[in-house]
This record gives structure tokens, C-alpha cells and sequence, in this order.
């Protein structure tokens, strides 16, 4: 009886401490590994408030984020809140993976005015909203400050540079007077030797589907888009615009050689190119100045060229979704509030990694980038709706990309004519509809 | 003396009575006893999901949806996908690449260290790329193989030779990946071979060499010959193995560049777990895996691997 009278003490002692202090633990995934600090900060400041909430921050990276996120799907062990990218929204909503906010903000009575324009738009379908906006990212020219100097350039060179897919405008010029030989003869310059470049007036990731920092700023400032609406089931892939802003691109590796052809450039990408001195300019999203402020800080930003039509950069923005399958859901949308709110914003535009999804932010993100002495006005001038346009948001989003990359790796071998490529992979894309 | 009597008396008993029975029931208990671990790790991770992968071959399973019945229908569609042909032909491609070459040096380096190199630090060096995982083999050789800024270009143009693409051009690509993987394994063949040879009779060469044979009749005629069982198994595993590549391509190309390095486990990979087919990607698995079961069963056969040639 002694025996039992104690196990019973001894018991309800272990047990008492998490019966008072029972807390939910909300996990949440990211993939970003700069912004995983800044998100653990605004995880403290919750759960200071919250005690009854703990909040595990998992950071993987892209990827490995969404087979792991699949097939946590698969598993239930999927994260309650996870960050989401438009490419994804489709499928995850279709398939009834992520929460429809709607009743959830109605009854809060949560105020979305001071989002940017077109950030909720994105995340909504049908009257439902899957994800609230936490951040947005626009394009820039990153160019290196050294190599500008030493070609007789000023910044001032680059701040309003031209374009056109027939001979290149200002911005050819500029990159050709960017790129140096071996023997230190620069690309317009007599006797320039083609093959052996030292440094290339331009550097640009392997063209990715969506294009954002490769292709598509050019190819939209020619009136050209992806597709005419959102969750369009048409894609305009063969529209000869794209065609002649990709030979564009193609010629100037492989006839110009004032960038390297995607046999030279390799899959570490513009940013490897650009440490190592191979690059003079590449573009570049918003998300990666934290990355040049810290391994290149020679590297400055101006704006993208303005095209036939003017500057187009794509206006591309992450959200929080919450998993429908979550056993912790009323925990989970406080932490998607709190992510969405004044307090987290603001800690998001203090550390200067991101531009946070609140218009009332971007002061304080381009000061906290000012004392780093990083001028982000390149990306800032371009983020109103005039200079913008959405990405893709289709069905079939994996399987474009996969049919796309391949289209666009053709053509910047100069395998086949680009507009048979091209229209031969819009026909395939569009029969998955 | 008394050995030789006991096992006459264990000879003698297992053929009748109570106690044989017995006894051979104890030692069939112990033999699965001493497989069971294997036995274990072959149903769950071998049997059950190759039978569930049968079972979601004939859905549509979409990862995120409950999976519906669909007959053979990811069959048929199989059938008439020409990016499916397509990859068994670039894996068949990366195969011929890569086993003949592979086999060649593994046999060469392992002769080459039976005859003249006896120190351990020599089959220390050999095997050690073999005990790198194929993700961080991968990694290294992007970084080295990469055209502008890699180790092996800057190595070229310094002897005279044009820099090459290497992983970023669709002719090159394969045959890089190929050059990874053996770089990688061939220690490891090479070790099995040289274990291979450490069983031959030694007497046999003396035996060769008093009837004047050359070096090269002696291993065309006695150390060909009674390597053919490791030779077997080298070849099986390696043939097996190399059908499927996925992990360096993953790394390195992810089936680029043009499509050119889409190997069949990588369009698998990309159906199950990037378009979310996993019905179909678990039919090409099974194609696959049938697939694999006939070429073993060829190698076996044309090999020989049932007998022995060290009578």
C-alpha cells in the first residue's frame, strides 16, 4: 500500500507540470535558410505571448522541401503551416491539402487592405484564399562596382538601360563593354578574342522555366505572357515574341560570346560565376541580396532594361498555408496572424533579408538594407502594378516546368530552330489540359 | 580420430529414428535462426514494397488522394510513352558506358595488385572512392567538372587540351555521369576480383610456367577461367546496379541538359514525386523490375553460373 501511495505521488508529480503547461506545438517548415533566423525571432516573440503555443521551425532546402513535404502528405506528419510557393497552389488546393482562409479571416475580421496589390490575388481561387502573403520579390541587375570602374562606367550607365530583341538597345552595348578576353581586350572592342573570355559582360543561371531571372523581364517587356489569365488552361509558349527574346539570349552566348553558353555556364549557377570573378552582371532576384551583400560586396544593383514596353519584372510572393490535416488548426492560424502581422512584418523588414508582404514595410526594409549599405532601390522602383505581371498559376505546374526546361535548354544549345521548340513544347504543355 | 567417428555416428543417426528427426529439426532451426535478420530485411523492405508498388500500379494514386482502381491502364499508357522508351534507351546507353570500362580496370588494377603491389595502403587508396556515398562523389565531380571554374578544365587547358562541358553539354553528360560512377566503383570491383584471385591455386601458374606458358596465355587460360564466379557476381550487381543510376544524376544533371541524362529511375523519380503519378511511376517500376529479373537472368545463363571450372 506504501508502495502504491508513493508510485501515485510520484506520478501525479511527473504529470502535474504538463497538465498546467500543456502546450500545442505547431510545426512549421521553410526552405529559405536566411530567413529561418529572422522567423525564429518572430517564433520567440509568439510564443512570449503564447505560452500555450510552441512553434518548431524546420528549414530544409528547395529541393528537398517539396518531396519531403509530399510525402509528409502521405505520411499525416505534415507540417501545420508551411511556407508556399505559387507553383505548388494548384495542386495543393485541388487536391484539398491546404486550408481555405476565408472563414478563418471573416472571422477574425483580418484587415488584407495592406498587402501590395495583386499578393492575395495570387493565393485566391474561386472566392477562397489558401495562403496570406508574407513577402514579395521583384528583379534587378547585379553588377560588380570594380568591374564597372575599371571599363570607364558609372553606375549611372546602368540606371536606365534599353532593350530590344533585334540588337540588344543600350543594355548589349553595356555588356559588351563589360566583357574582357584574356588578353585584356574588351567585347566592342577590334581584335577581341571570342574564345577566351576572363570575364563575361553577363552571367545568367541555366534558363529555368518560370524564367524570373534568366528570361522572362526581357520577354515580358515585349508584351509577351505566359498565359492571358490566371488558372488560364492556354499557354503561350509559341508566341514568336518569346521566340525572338530566347534568340536573343542564345546569340549573345553563342554568336556574341559575351556570356557563356549553357555548356559553359554549368549548374553552380550565375551567383558562383559572379563570386568567381567569370561575370561582370547577371540579374537577380530580391531574395539574394542578402547572399551578394555577404560573399560579393563589390556587387551593386541596378534596374532591369526597359523594353519595346517598358520594365517587366515578375511580382513573385511566398505565403503561409495551413494543412488541412493539422490536429493543432486553431494554433496554427494564430501563428499564420502572427506571421501576417504588424509585429512579424516588422521584425521580417528590420533584418533586411526580404521585402515583407505589407506595403507599410518596404520603408523600413530598404533602411535596415540602407545601414548595410545596400541600396535596394532597383527592386523597389519596379514593384508598382505598371512594372509588374503574376507568374504562371496553372494547373500541371511540375510538368509544364519539366517539358519547358528541356524546350529551353534546346534552345540555347541552337539545336533546332527556336520557334519549332518552342511551339512543339507549347503544344505538349497544352495538351495536359 | 574421435571427430571422424562422431560424425559417422551423426551420419548414421540422421538417416533414421527419433533422435535424427530431431536433430535435423534443430539444425534447420538454426539455420533460419541465422537468416532471419536477412529474412526480415528482404520482406519489409524488399517483398511488401515491391508487392504494394504492383498493388498501386494498377491505381491512380496521386500521393495526396485516395487511390482508385484503374486496371492496366498505366500500362497501356506506358506502353505508348515515348519519354519512357526514351529513358530505358539512355539507361541501356549509360550501361554500355559503364560496365565494360568499369569491369576492364576492376580486373586490371586487381591483377595489377595481385602480382605486383602487396601493400594494404595501395588497396587502401583504391577502395576509398568507393566509401564515399554517390551524393557527395556527385557534388565533388560538379565542382571539378564544372566548364568555367572547375578543377579539371583548369588541369586540360594546362597540358594544351580545349576546355570541355563536360555534365552541361547533351554529348558529354552521359558519358560524364558513366565516368563518375566509375571512378567511384571500381575499387570496389577491383577488390572483389583481387579476393577472387587470392582463391586460385598458385600451383596451377607454377604448373603453367613449367610448360612454358606467357604471362597473357596464363590469364587468358587459368585466371580468366576461375574468376568466372566472381565475375558473375560482379557483373550481375554491377548491370543491376547500373540500370539504376539515380543518385549522381540527381545531383549533377537532374536529366539535363535537353533531356539528355533522363535515365529510366530518374523519369520514375520524376513521375512519382514531382508530377504526383505514383500509379504510373509505380507501373514503370515494375517494368523495370521484370525487365531486370530477364536481363539477371540471361547474364546467369550466358555466364554459366552454376558451375565451376576448378574441378
Amino acid at each position: 500500500m506504501k508502495t502504491l501511495t508513493h508510485y501515485l505521488l510520484v506520478s501525479a508529480a511527473v504529470l502535474a507540470p504538463t497538465t498546467v503547461f500543456a502546450q500545442d506545438t505547431v510545426r512549421y517548415w521553410m526552405w529559405d535558410g536566411q530567413q529561418a533566423p529572422v522567423y525564429q525571432q518572430c517564433a520567440n516573440d509568439f510564443e512570449a505571448m503564447n505560452s500555450d503555443i510552441h512553434i518548431e521551425i524546420t528549414q530544409t532546402g528547395w529541393d528537398q522541401y517539396w518531396t519531403n513535404l509530399t510525402t509528409s502528405f502521405i505520411s499525416g506528419d505534415a507540417p501545420d503551416v508551411f511556407v508556399n510557393h505559387l507553383m505548388r497552389l494548384p495542386e495543393f488546393a485541388a487536391n484539398q491539402m491546404i486550408e481555405d482562409l476565408t472563414p478563418l479571416l471573416a472571422k477574425a475580421s483580418y484587415d488584407t487592405s495592406g498587402y501590395l496589390p495583386g499578393l492575395l490575388e495570387n493565393w485566391s481561387k474561386d472566392g477562397a484564399v489558401y495562403g496570406l502573403p508574407k513577402d514579395w520579390a521583384t528583379v534587378a541587375v547585379a553588377y560588380d562596382r570594380d568591374k564597372l570602374k575599371a571599363a570607364g562606367l558609372a553606375p549611372s550607365d546602368l540606371a536606365d538601360m534599353t532593350w530590344n530583341p533585334e540588337n540588344g538597345g543600350s543594355f548589349q552595348k553595356i555588356i559588351a563593354h563589360l566583357t574582357v578576353d584574356t588578353n585584356g581586350k574588351r567585347g566592342d572592342e577590334e581584335g577581341f578574342d571570342p574564345n577566351s573570355v576572363a570575364t563575361f559582360g553577363l552571367v545568367l543561371n541555366p534558363l529555368s522555366p518560370q524564367g524570373e531571372t534568366e528570361w522572362a523581364y526581357l520577354a515580358a517587356s515585349t508584351g509577351w505572357r505566359f498565359i492571358d489569365e490566371p488558372w488560364s488552361t492556354h499557354y503561350n509558349f509559341d508566341d514568336p515574341r518569346l521566340a525572338k527574346s530566347l534568340t536573343w539570349i542564345r546569340d549573345l552566348a553563342r554568336v556574341h560570346h559575351l556570356m557563356p553558353t549553357v555548356e559553359q555556364t554549368g549548374r553552380l549557377g550565375a551567383e558562383t560565376l559572379m563570386f568567381s570573378d567569370k561575370g561582370a552582371m547577371t540579374v537577380t532576384g530580391s531574395w539574394l541580396v542578402g547572399l551578394y551583400h555577404q560573399s560579393k560586396p563589390s556587387v551593386a544593383f541596378a534596374p532591369i532594361p526597359a523594353g519595346p514596353e517598358g520594365r517587366k519584372t515578375m511580382f513573385n510572393g511566398l505565403a503561409d498555408s495551413i494543412w488541412t490535416g493539422s490536429p493543432v488548426k486553431d494554433a496554427a492560424w494564430k501563428w499564420v496572424q502572427y506571421l501576417g502581422s504588424d509585429a512579424c512584418q516588422a521584425t521580417v523588414a528590420k533584418a533586411g533579408v526580404v521585402f515583407p508582404a505589407q506595403q507599410d514595410q518596404i520603408e523600413t526594409t530598404v533602411k535596415a538594407f540602407e545601414e548595410k549599405g545596400v541600396d535596394v532601390s532597383a527592386f523597389t522602383k519596379v514593384a508598382t502594378s505598371e512594372t509588374t505581371f503574376a507568374p504562371p498559376i496553372t494547373d500541371y505546374g511540375n510538368e509544364i516546368s519539366s517539358i519547358v526546361k528541356a524546350a529551353l535548354e534546346k534552345v540555347m544549345l541552337g539545336q533546332q530552330k527556336p520557334e519549332e521548340i518552342l511551339t512543339n513544347a507549347n503544344e505538349e504543355v497544352n495538351s495536359l489540359f | 580420430m574421435t571427430g571422424r567417428s562422431a560424425d559417422k555416428s551423426v551420419n548414421a543417426d540422421k538417416g533414421s529414428g527419433l533422435f535424427g528427426n530431431r536433430l535435423r529439426r534443430k539444425e534447420a532451426l538454426t539455420g533460419y535462426l541465422f537468416i532471419l535478420p536477412a529474412l526480415i530485411g528482404l520482406i519489409a523492405f524488399f517483398a511488401f514494397p515491391t508487392i504494394r508498388a504492383a498493388q498501386i500500379s494498377l491505381t491512380n494514386w496521386n500521393l495526396m488522394r485516395p487511390a482508385h482502381w484503374i486496371g492496366f491502364d498505366n500500362y497501356g499508357k506506358l506502353w505508348a510513352d515515348g519519354k519512357f522508351w526514351d529513358s530505358m534507351q539512355i539507361t541501356l546507353l549509360y550501361v554500355i558506358y559503364n560496365i565494360p570500362l568499369q569491369t576492364a580496370l576492376g580486373l586490371i588494377i586487381a591483377v595489377l595488385a595481385d602480382r605486383l603491389a602487396k601493400s594494404v595502403l595501395f588497396r587502401a587508396v583504391i577502395i576509398a572512392p568507393y566509401l564515399i556515398s554517390n551524393v557527395v562523389a556527385g557534388l565533388v565531380w560538379l565542382l571539378m567538372l564544372d566548364p568555367l571554374i572547375g578543377l579539371t578544365n583548369a588541369f586540360l587547358t594546362g597540358i594544351g587540351i580545349p576546355p570541355q562541358s563536360f555534365l552541361s553539354s547533351p554529348d558529354q553528360a552521359l558519358i560524364s555521369v558513366a565516368g563518375i560512377s566509375i571512378w567511384r566503383h571500381v575499387g570496389f570491383t577491383a577488390l572483389l576480383f583481387y579476393a577472387g584471385l587470392q582463391s586460385i591455386p598458385r600451383d596451377l601458374y607454377e604448373a603453367a610456367r613449367l610448360d612454358g606458358a606467357s604471362e597473357s596465355a596464363m590469364f587468358r587460360m587459368i585466371t580468366l577461367p576461375l574468376l568466372r564466379p566472381v565475375m558473375v557476381f560482379v557483373l550481375v550487381t554491377s548491370v543491376v546496379g547500373s540500370f539504376q543510376v539515380f543518385d549522381v544524376i540527381a545531383v549533377t544533371t537532374q536529366g539535363g541538359p535537353a533531356n539528355s541524362t533522363r535515365a529510366v529511375l530518374w523519369y520514375i523519380y520524376e513521375n512519382a514525386f514531382q508530377f504526383s503519378r505514383m500509379g504510373y511511376a509505380s507501373a514503370m517500376s515494375m517494368v523495370l523490375f521484370v525487365f531486370l529479373i530477364l536481363v539477371t537472368l540471361l547474364q546467369m545463363r550466358l555466364l554459366r553460373a552454376d558451375s565451376s571450372d576448378l574441378g
